[in-house]
């Protein structure tokens, strides 16, 4: 699923960013742009790691950006920012990799997370990952 | 044995670390289950203990709640290396 919904204009590729939120306003543009979120959506995740601190930050250089449904999903998506230098959180968190995704309901987006996480689990493809540079580099690891 | 992942917002990061705390309770032979929730509805449910990235454990921390804090969502080795000391070790 994650091949499926990870279409080449949800992947962007990026220097860095002048701090965390502007990487995930950056991070965030191509599902706003397809109307997948509600430009309240990036507000909440914004929000929220302002509140709860950084715990999208789910491995060391890997982000998830993400609020709940009622944020402001209108379909379930995600797209994927990747930056050359990392963005840091604070002192400890920091990425390049920035999976932002929009889940419609409590139960959809379940099978994508699964997804995600055995993807992350292997170690070399993150690293692969973190050294992509197009498209093709990215689709091919999924 | 009841243990709670716990984020911000109850439905991405914590579904993760659920995941993978239940695939670590397996391999360790922990008798339990791992759900996940957000951090508001988390500090009024019960639970054997908590687990979560160190910021939300901090939060969510009243002095009473066993909390486990763990930095690496997917990674298998750390979360059994945590589950093991926190769990097994202390009792």
């Amino acid at each position: 699923m994650l091949r499926s919904k990870l279409t080449d204009e949800m992947v962007q590729f990026i220097q860095g960013a002048k701090d965390w939120e502007e990487a995930i306003r950056v991070a965030s543009e191509p599902l706003l742009k397809q109307g997948y979120i509600e430009a309240r959506y990036v507000e909440a995740i914004i929000s929220n790691v302002k509140n709860f601190g950084p715990y999208i930050v789910l491995m060391p250089k890997v982000a998830m950006p993400h609020a709940r449904p009622e944020d402001g999903v209108n379909q379930m998506g995600i797209s994927l920012l990747l930056t050359e230098k990392s963005v840091s959180f604070d002192e400890e968190k920091a990425a390049n990799i920035f999976f932002v995704l929009a889940a419609d309901d409590e139960s959809s987006h379940l099978d994508l997370l699964k997804e995600i996480s055995e993807f992350l689990t292997n170690e070399e493809k993150v690293s692969a990952l973190l050294s992509a540079k197009k498209y093709e580099d990215v689709i091919k690891l999924l | 044995m009841k243990i709670l992942a716990v984020c911000g917002n109850g439905l991405g990061t914590s579904f993760m670390l659920s995941l993978n705390v239940n695939k670590a309770l397996k391999e360790l032979g922990i008798d339990g289950e791992c759900k996940n929730m957000d951090l508001a509805s988390a500090k009024t449910e019960s639970a054997d203990y908590y687990i979560g990235s160190p910021e939300i454990m901090e939060q969510l921390n009243d002095g009473k709640k066993k909390v486990i804090s763990v930095v690496n969502m997917v990674n298998l080795n750390e979360i059994k290396e945590v589950l093991r000391k926190q769990i097994l070790e202390v009792k």
